[in-house]
């Protein structure tokens, strides 16, 4: 005690300052620190309380339990393999290959992905593939003493074998139809690829084979709809958070041969090893044409293009998120401008959706807050990444994997945040990434520039889930438990009759009109819209 | 250097205005990160763009929650340290080994991809300076010149340090 007394002992006022002074700088700096977080987080709380946005993760599919379901394929080129692969099935080809590349690359997840993916409880029991080397390879992976795989020759056989209670099929567009109709009159649930349709007459037609049985599970593979950001988009659009919206802009860009379906022809194809006949279908009966059969999306004969192949996708996002339905009027125009290599399908397509009567709310005075386009650009000669956004009056939602929602400097709604300099036009207001633990309001460039490269990502439960086998799992959900999937007939049905007015737009030149009452596409007199859709003639080279 | 030649006392002032500034910017780094709830180091240590595996490592789901910790932890002791004047040169050792940390996740070498950056810079940025000038209140300590320090050195009769 004597020594600490004497601690004390000798200090003038002035030496008592240098010792203590930096306590009250240090006090300033802590309540300086601490005061401004408050401010952030309270302007941050008032902000996400006035927008009351419901940040949600869709409700989980029902459990995979019972007796496994019997699934059948029909088509096993490269949109059956990744199917299969969300179904449990990979081939060993894709296995040795994925080994050797994690070797290579640590970083490479695929294979440990596709290993830890949850089991959906199913038998492939069967496969139809027309080209004899996919199926063999189908087979040589999938034919196991756990899974007895058989091959059928035609899709007919296979439906009736009594083998499946479940078809996924995965063909040139197409077949999507008879197909699927045939799978149900058989008594089959459906899993098929996008687009729906290949002619207007087959949407009606499928419609009606679904209507006449109610209890198919019928599904169509637009598997983004299990994207978690679009459910947080809904409610944003319910809330009114945009105001008007009078234009989404949405696009399709791609620089590479993949992409402009120049896929690879297998060396061994012949007429020794591919069934041309079954192939073409309705198609125009033509000799033998290795490049038809694997780069069958170039051709009207067989898909449908930009509008079939990638629009699709596109409205059928902004379809699950507006449920704005089908255009009033489509205006298409574009081109083979990059890949002159003989395709009749564009390269270059825009396509413009008007919804004159279409209303997602407003803050202004009554009478402004009809009216929508949906404009769809796509090239496949530039891989410019241009977003998807819907303009409202009072702000703008970029939709992706994350959504982020901007105030409008014009706003009405916001007009009064933005005088107190309580919003920034360029700052998000809003901002939802299913990876992070929460929404906030405001995000640094910092941030944003980790977001941007994926790398503030967590997968949910530590892994990264693939939006595909969301998709199929939902359906057999369906199948198993009941309940509709979230892309069935009825959205089937608005995505091909939109897809099918942008290619007869685009090729007849004109303004196509829906008419929502009678249901029907209006043709001029004389005009059958399906023979102009398919006509495989007409190429549109400026 | 010439141990028993004493500074100005302007001299003196400038390194405990360094040494009070640096510390300011690690208090008030540490405060923010500590009441940012959703604040984490891993898109940083993610992003590092030099000894990957190493910063990879750390960000690692098991490893952040005590890196993020550390991290917070440190910045306010070297704040704290480096204003109230105690124990300062711990604080320069722990506060230079942190900066080369962020100097080495980030470096701006060139080749390497910058990330965010509101300057231009080659070899050398602004944690490698500050590196630097915290080696320098190593090199001269001022923590008996201002600070808690002070009380305790009362009793020392000889001082070797030219600032004291």
């Amino acid at each position: 005690m004597a020594t600490d007394k004497n601690l004390f002992k000798g200090f003038s006022r002035r030496e008592w300052l240098k010792i203590l002074g930096g306590i009250p700088i240090f006090g300033a700096v802590w309540t300086a620190g601490f005061r401004s977080n408050e401010k952030a987080l309270s302007e941050r709380n008032l902000l996400l309380e006035t927008l009351n946005i419901k940040a949600s993760a869709p409700p989980a599919s029902g459990p995979m339990t019972g007796e496994p379901l019997r699934v059948g394929l029909i088509g096993f080129g490269i949109r059956g393999e990744q199917l299969m692969r969300s179904l449990g099935f990979a081939t060993t080809e894709w296995i040795d290959d994925m080994v050797k590349s994690a070797a290579e690359n640590p970083d490479d997840k695929r294979l440990a992905e596709f290993q830890a993916q949850e089991s959906l409880n199913v038998k492939l029991t069967a496969i139809c593939d027309i080209f004899d080397v996919r199926a063999e390879k189908a087979l040589k992976s999938f034919n196991t003493e756990e899974n007895p795989c058989k091959r059928y020759k035609t899709h007919l056989e296979l439906f009736n074998s009594g083998e499946v209670d479940a078809v996924i099929i995965a063909t040139p567009d197409h077949w999507h139809a008879p197909m699927a109709i045939a799978a149900i009159e058989a008594g089959l649930h459906v899993y098929v690829e996008k687009p729906m349709t290949h002619t207007i007459q087959e949407t009606y037609d499928l419609r009606e084979a679904c209507r006449k049985n109610p209890d198919i599970k019928f599904a169509v593979g637009h598997q983004h709809r299990q994207t978690q950001s679009f459910l947080t988009a809904q409610d944003a659009i319910a809330k009114n958070t945009l105001g008007h919206v009078s234009l989404v802009v949405t696009a399709t860009n791609r620089n590479d041969d993949n992409g402009a379906w120049q896929y690879d022809i297998h060396p061994d194809a012949s007429t020794e090893t591919i069934d041309w006949n079954a192939f073409l279908g309705t198609a125009p009966q033509i000799p033998f044409n290795a490049e038809h059969f694997f780069r069958w999306r170039k051709w009207w004969a067989y898909g449908s293009g930009l509008s079939g192949d990638l629009l699709t996708h596109d409205y059928d996002r902004i379809n699950c998120v507006l449920k704005m339905g089908i255009p009033k009027y489509i205006t298409g125009s574009g081109g083979v401008y990059t890949h002159r290599d003989g395709r009749n399908v564009p390269d270059v397509m825009q396509i413009n959706m008007d919804f004159p009567e279409f209303s997602t709310g407003t803050s202004q005075t009554p009478g402004k807050e009809k009216g929508m386009t949906l404009v769809y650009s796509a090239t496949l000669g530039n891989q410019f990444d241009r977003g998807t956004v819907l303009m409202g009056h009072d702000a703008s939602m970029e939709l992706g994997n994350m959504v982020t929602i901007y105030a409008d400097p014009r706003s009405t709604k916001y007009k009064d945040l933005i005088k107190e300099n309580r919003v920034d036009p360029s700052v998000p207001i809003y901002q939802y990434d299913p990876s992070a633990n929460g929404v906030d309001a405001v995000t640094s460039a910092t941030a944003k520039y980790f977001a941007n490269k994926g790398l503030l990502w967590t997968y949910r439960d530590g892994k990264r889930v693939d939006s595909t086998f969301l998709h199929l799992r939902e359906w057999m959900s369906c199948v198993r438990n009941g309940g509709e999937p979230s892309c069935g007939i009825t959205e089937g049905f608005e995505e091909a009759i939109t897809a099918h007015m942008g290619g007869l737009s685009y090729k007849i030149g004109r303004r196509i009109e829906w008419d929502a009452e009678n249901e029907q596409i209006i043709a001029l007199p004389g005009e059958n819209l399906d023979e102009i859709l398919l006509n495989n003639d007409d190429v549109f080279i400026s | 250097m010439d141990q028993t030649s004493r500074f100005t006392s302007l001299q003196t002032g400038s390194l405990v205005l360094l040494r009070l500034l640096i510390g300011w910017h690690f208090l008030y780094e540490g405060v923010i990160k500590l009441y940012s709830p959703s604040w984490t180091a891993k898109g940083y240590l993610l992003s590092a763009s030099y000894m990957e595996s190493f910063f990879r490592w750390m960000a690692s789901e098991t490893i952040i929650p005590v890196i993020d910790t550390l991290n917070i932890g440190a910045l306010l002791l070297v704040g704290f340290s480096l204003i109230i004047g105690v124990k300062t040169n711990w604080a320069c050792i722990i506060g230079i080994g942190l900066l080369l940390l962020y100097y080495l996740a980030h470096p701006p070498f060139p080749g390497y991809p910058q990330g965010p950056s509101e300057g231009s810079y080659w070899l050398v940025n602004k944690n490698l300076i500050e590196a630097a000038a915290l080696f320098v209140i190593y090199l001269f300590p001022t923590q008996y010149a201002f600070g808690l320090a002070k009380l305790f050195a009362k009793q020392k009769t000889v001082s070797t340090n030219p600032i004291n």
